[in-house]
């Protein structure tokens, strides 16, 4: 092979002499007017780049919260018989100590820890942890914008966040606890305070929470994708556009058509509790009484909820998958692999996301005859699926890995996205589901494909852009045992959780005692909880090592420490508010020009040269 | 005191790791200017991602090997219904599907990641894309996946058929509620009664059934679902308060029970209780005690029941909603069957909640008419006068007073029917009384009551002058005063038949 040129650009002078004047920096006499003092600076401010560090820190902080709640309900599971009375000081009534001293975690609390485990984790930090921190970092900058189409929106969408933030953080203080009947709140159990303590205040306060949430991912998602539309630099067509941004967009869009749905879903069961209306009640007698609601379905609650629910999972794993596109791209030096088909999957999967939400309801007392078309519209999305996968795979083929740590989390992304993803035919299929409905099989398939491969595209672009966000490096080393670690304990903890699943084991029990057929796996439920403690120390690792770095991290030397051939790495190592100091960059060819005509790389910014012939 | 230690070693630890990788990245750094110092770093890396590409790809084997005699379809674990093996098939064909699948695309992505590690001098290709692949490996997966859609259409289509009203079939009602399944099964008239959520009385009528169905009559309760091998069963599944789901994971049965939306689930068992035990036996892993804290309690093996469970989230009970199965042959279903006692009958009928309780169901009259004509003509044919007294057993009287119980009406009928059949005869009316209060008032009431008895005849047709009304008092007990029982004996009703 021939000898590959390595080159370093000065983005400056390029940008200086191409690039668009917009006459940006004469409006700013005397500073930046809109980042004056601390508070508009670093809290209430509008610059993108600082609304995605809140979302960052945010997320992780829920995300903590969350892995520790799932580390409590564990011990219940693994470690029944184990005194738990040393958590009293921190969980308080919710440990039931008997005359012997021996503490046990009340059931009540039990459901309530799963309930907000999952509803923090899916909305909180998959979707605005994951997405709403990289749409709004990577965005403007990838696409040449100063910022958002509109930084006030892209605020307040990240106020609307920690508002939803408070209240359920504060419905984890009630006396009746926070909500407990199961993160997808089906009603009746949801709509009536008296089927089970949390659904009373603490429903309300999750209601609350929720719909505080949507006001925030659609006013974020209003915003990318106007930005995306109108704001790109020129010569930034929608086939140069970096494969993140084109996740970010679809992501936007799903986005934008599904909360609403969940949102009326919402208001009708608010409805329910609160005006005596009958959406979803129907005969019901419960607490010694017959309740005066008919004519109402519970099914109708789960189509409005999945409607969103079931894109909800794209909303969280499309921009993990942008992510690691980029990412592996960029370290193995070599151009991504069907740039197109990636784009066509993309969209594809954002349609057919539509498509598929009564596959959650196969036996929920839906029409079997309406299945059918659920059980087709299911196993197709797995095409687009296994396109991008063979896309990747293609892409690590024949390149020159830099095994980086943002390159082994893309990895270990792809690894848990096919393991999880095949499992998905088997409950995409409605004769296997009847068995593997609401059983372990259900939870080990969606934790390995939408909870840990998104939260290792989170992790990637983590790594990968922490140069950018803070204009330093994270540890290399914690970097590893944190992927290490992380990689190994997600799948000593959810893949045999599958087989748990296949044997019938129901997911959401207290104890499996009550049943001779699911308590047989002792042995196995310990093997689980002892790695879900060690995966979550290890996540205590990266937390050190992300707070750490940002003060004492490796300073970056250089404008573009990866060599990447994006727009972001061409602003200054700690770019200010409207990301370039002087014009704003032109774009010439596509992203992904890895080792063309012998250049190590070409960035979008690089004007083609003399007799090149630029095919993107 | 423990907690605080476990916890102080833990950050101990977190934090040697955390100084180690600090001085560790020093180190590097130091090295970083060191001539082949990344390529042995990336060869390390690239060697562990191999290391765990084999293991991982063990590990899953390995795992499913050792749990397979747990799986559905394998080991003792075959569907023990008859449309479970279609499911077990479907899993199969798919866990062999993606099971290729799984080994190719990971062995592939970890080898890659380890064969093409950048080392110095190392170029990539510029591979960007390449169509006939691209083709292909849309057009391989669509194919396969049309395969498993088919399949898996067919199968659900037959699994979710409703039964045809021209077969026999066995119905039983299960209704979910906090925290129980309540199992009802239809009576010999092979149909469930009506019922409404709006009846439902905790402790008496748990179901709402609405008793004024005759379908309602016959109707029992069961704590546990037996079925008959080979027959066609149709579950009806209700719920009562939220949502439950009615889960037979043996039988590949799964249909959530939903307040207002009846569904149901119909399905044939195949195996009976004792011959999936005697399946389980062979396998060691349910040789162990049934019981870990007792070395000497059954094997798992006997003690296994079919289970029924509840699989979607309804309160804080929801783990403990068991009931057992026995699917038993179909001559011992008809033993315990006829065993079974009518709900209705056993516990609601002439309480205040039976809309009947002041009239007799056709059956009853019949049943009564049959009893009181067989007395009657017994004493119609006695030779000696003491067996020419017939008891009217279900003659009664308020409290304290000679005014006729509505339900006395029918035998008195009888009775008149019996007198316009043997115009011949004339009868003694004798009213008696046990020993409790004053003689003499027991003497009036049981005068009184002869006496009603006669005034309700005569309006049935009966010529008063064929009947007299005698009072007895308390004089001619024919049990103990002692005992309420007794009494109660001893307050009755006689004809006498004078011929």
């Amino acid at each position: 092979m021939a000898e590959i040129k390595e080159v370093t650009y000065n983005p400056e002078t390029i940008i200086d002499e191409l690039g668009y004047d917009d006459h940006f920096h004469e409006h700013e006499h005397g500073g930046d007017k809109y980042q004056v003092g601390f508070i508009s600076k670093y809290i209430f401010s509008t610059d993108h780049k600082i609304i995605a560090k809140q979302y960052l820190i945010t997320g992780i902080f829920w995300a903590i919260i969350a892995a520790g709640m799932s580390v409590i309900f564990r011990l219940q599971l693994g470690f029944p018989e184990e005194n738990m009375a040393w958590l009293k000081p921190l969980l308080g009534k919710w440990i039931v100590v008997n005359n012997d001293g021996i503490g046990t975690l009340a059931p009540e609390f039990y459901y309530a820890l799963v309930t907000i485990h999952g509803t923090i984790l899916v909305f909180f930090v998959l979707t605005a942890g994951l997405s709403g921190t990289f749409s709004n970092f990577l965005i403007p900058l990838q696409i040449g914008a100063r910022d958002m189409a509109s930084p006030f929106l892209n605020m307040l969408s990240y106020w609307f966040f920690f508002l939803a933030g408070l209240v359920m953080f504060l419905s984890l203080f009630l006396s009746t606890g926070p909500f407990s009947g199961g993160w997808v709140a089906y009603p009746p159990l949801s709509a009536l305070p008296q089927a089970m303590d949390g659904s009373g205040t603490g429903m309300d306060l999750w209601l609350m929470s929720l719909v505080f949430f949507v006001v925030s991912v659609l006013l974020g998602g209003i915003n990318y994708i106007t930005t995306v539309l109108n704001l790109r630099t020129v010569g930034m067509t929608m086939l140069r556009l970096p494969l993140t941004v084109w996740s970010f967009l679809v992501t936007a869009i799903i986005g934008l058509l599904s909360f609403p749905v969940l949102v009326a879903g919402f208001f009708l069961l608010i409805f329910d509790r609160t005006l005596g209306t009958s959406f979803y009640l129907s005969d019901i007698f419960i607490g010694g009484e017959a309740l005066n609601h008919t004519g109402g379905s519970p099914v109708l609650y789960q189509h409005l909820f999945w409607f969103l629910g079931h894109p909800e999972v794209y909303i969280i794993i499309l921009p993990a998958m942008g992510i690691v596109s980029e990412v592996m791209s960029t370290h193995a030096r070599k151009p991504i692999f069907g740039y197109k088909a990636m784009i066509v999957s993309i969209a594809s999967i954002g349609f057919l996301s539509f498509l598929v939400w009564a596959h959650h309801m196969f036996v929920s007392g839906l029409n079997p005859f309406i299945s059918n078309f659920f059980i087709l519209f299911t196993l197709i999305i797995a095409i687009p699926s296994a396109i991008k996968v063979f896309n990747w795979l293609t892409t690590l083929y024949q390149g020159d890995l830099h095994l980086r740590v943002p390159m082994l989390f893309a990895i270990g992304f792809v690894s848990f996205f096919i393991s999880g993803g095949l499992t998905g035919l088997f409950l995409g299929n409605a004769p296997i589901d009847i068995q593997a409905h609401d059983t372990y099989f259900v939870v080990g398939h969606f934790h390995i494909v939408m909870g840990v491969a998104a939260f290792f595209g989170m992790w990637a672009g983590v790594y990968h852009w922490f140069p950018k966000m803070y204009g330093r490096f994270m540890s290399e080393t914690m970097g590893k045992i944190h992927f290490w670690v992380t990689l190994i304990s997600a799948y000593m903890v959810f893949w045999p959780m599958q087989y748990l699943g296949i044997a019938g084991v129901p997911r959401r029990y207290y104890s499996f005692d009550s049943f001779q057929t699911f308590s047989l796996f002792d042995d196995m439920n310990k093997l689980i909880t002892v790695f879900a403690i060690i995966a979550f120390f290890a996540q205590l690792i990266f937390v050190f090592n992300f707070f750490y770095s940002i003060f004492y991290g490796r300073k970056v030397t250089s404008k573009n420490p990866w060599k990447a051939t994006t727009l972001e790495w061409s602003t200054d190592i700690h770019p200010g508010h409207g990301n370039w100091a002087g014009k704003l960059p032109t774009v010439h060819r596509w992203p992904y020009d890895y080792n063309l005509d012998n250049v190590a790389f070409k960035p979008q910014y690089l004007p083609a040269a003399e007799g090149e012939e630029v095919v993107h | 005191m423990t907690t605080l230690l476990i916890t102080g070693i833990i950050l101990l630890l977190l934090a040697i790791i955390v100084l180690l990788s600090i001085l560790n990245d020093s180190a590097n750094a130091l090295k970083s200017g060191e001539k082949g110092a990344l390529d042995r770093k990336y060869t390390r890396i690239g060697q562990f991602l191999m290391v765990f590409n084999i293991g991982f790809l063990v590990y899953c084997f390995w795992s499913a090997y050792h749990y397979k005699n747990y799986m559905m379809g394998y080991g003792p674990h075959t569907a023990a219904s008859e449309h479970g093996p279609s499911i077990d098939n479907l899993f199969n064909i798919t866990l062999i599907v993606t099971g290729i699948i799984f080994v190719l695309t990971t062995f592939a992505l970890f080898w890659f990641s380890y064969k093409y590690r950048h080392h110095e001098g190392r170029v990539a290709s510029t591979l960007s894309h390449n169509t006939k692949l691209e083709i292909i490996w849309t057009a391989v997966p669509a194919l396969v996946l049309t395969v498993l859609v088919v399949k898996g259409i067919v199968a659900w289509n037959n699994i979710t058929a409703d039964v045809d009203p021209q077969e026999q079939y066995l119905e039983i009602d299960v209704t979910g509620q906090q925290f129980l399944w309540n199992i009802r099964y239809p009576g010999k008239d092979g149909r469930l009664g009506a019922k409404d959520f709006r009846l439902i009385k905790p402790g008496v009528n748990e179901l709402g059934q609405d008793w004024r169905d005759k379908h309602n009559i016959d109707d029992f309760m069961s704590d546990e679902i037996v079925i008959p091998k080979g027959q066609k069963v149709k579950f009806r599944i209700y719920a009562k308060d939220v949502l439950h789901s009615f889960f037979l994971p043996h039988f590949r049965v799964k249909m959530d029970a939903v307040p207002g939306l009846p569904t149901y689930f119909v399905v044939t068992p195949t195996t009976t209780t004792e011959e999936y035990r005697q399946r389980l036996s062979h396998y060691p892993e349910y040789q162990v005690p049934s019981d870990p804290e007792d070395p000497d309690s059954e094997p798992l093996w006997k003690a296994f029941n079919y289970e029924l469970a509840c699989a979607e989230l309804c309160g804080i009970g929801h783990y403990s909603m068991r009931r057992v199965v026995r699917v038993v042959e179909p001559e011992e279903f008809e033993a315990w069957y006829n065993k079974q006692k009518s709900y209705y009958l056993e516990n609601i009928r002439f309480t205040e909640d039976d809309p009947y309780k002041d009239e007799l169901l056709p059956f009853e009259v019949e049943e009564r008419k049959a009893d009181f004509e067989n007395r009657f003509n017994k004493a119609y044919n006695s030779v000696e006068e003491a067996g020419r007294i017939i008891e009217l057993r279900h003659v009664n009287f308020k409290t304290g007073s000679a005014e006729l119980t509505p339900l006395s009406r029918y035998e008195l009928d009888f009775a008149a029917e019996a007198m316009q059949a043997h115009p011949e005869i004339k009868i003694e009316v004798g009213g008696h009384t046990d020993n409790v209060g004053n003689p003499e008032n027991n003497q009036h009431l049981s005068e009184a009551r002869a006496n009603a008895v006669k005034t309700y005849l005569t309006k049935k047709g009966v010529a008063a002058d064929r009947m007299a009304a005698v009072g007895y008092g308390q004089e001619k007990p024919i049990a103990t005063n002692d005992s309420a029982e007794g009494r109660q004996k001893n307050r009755r009703t006689e004809l006498k038949i004078i011929k």
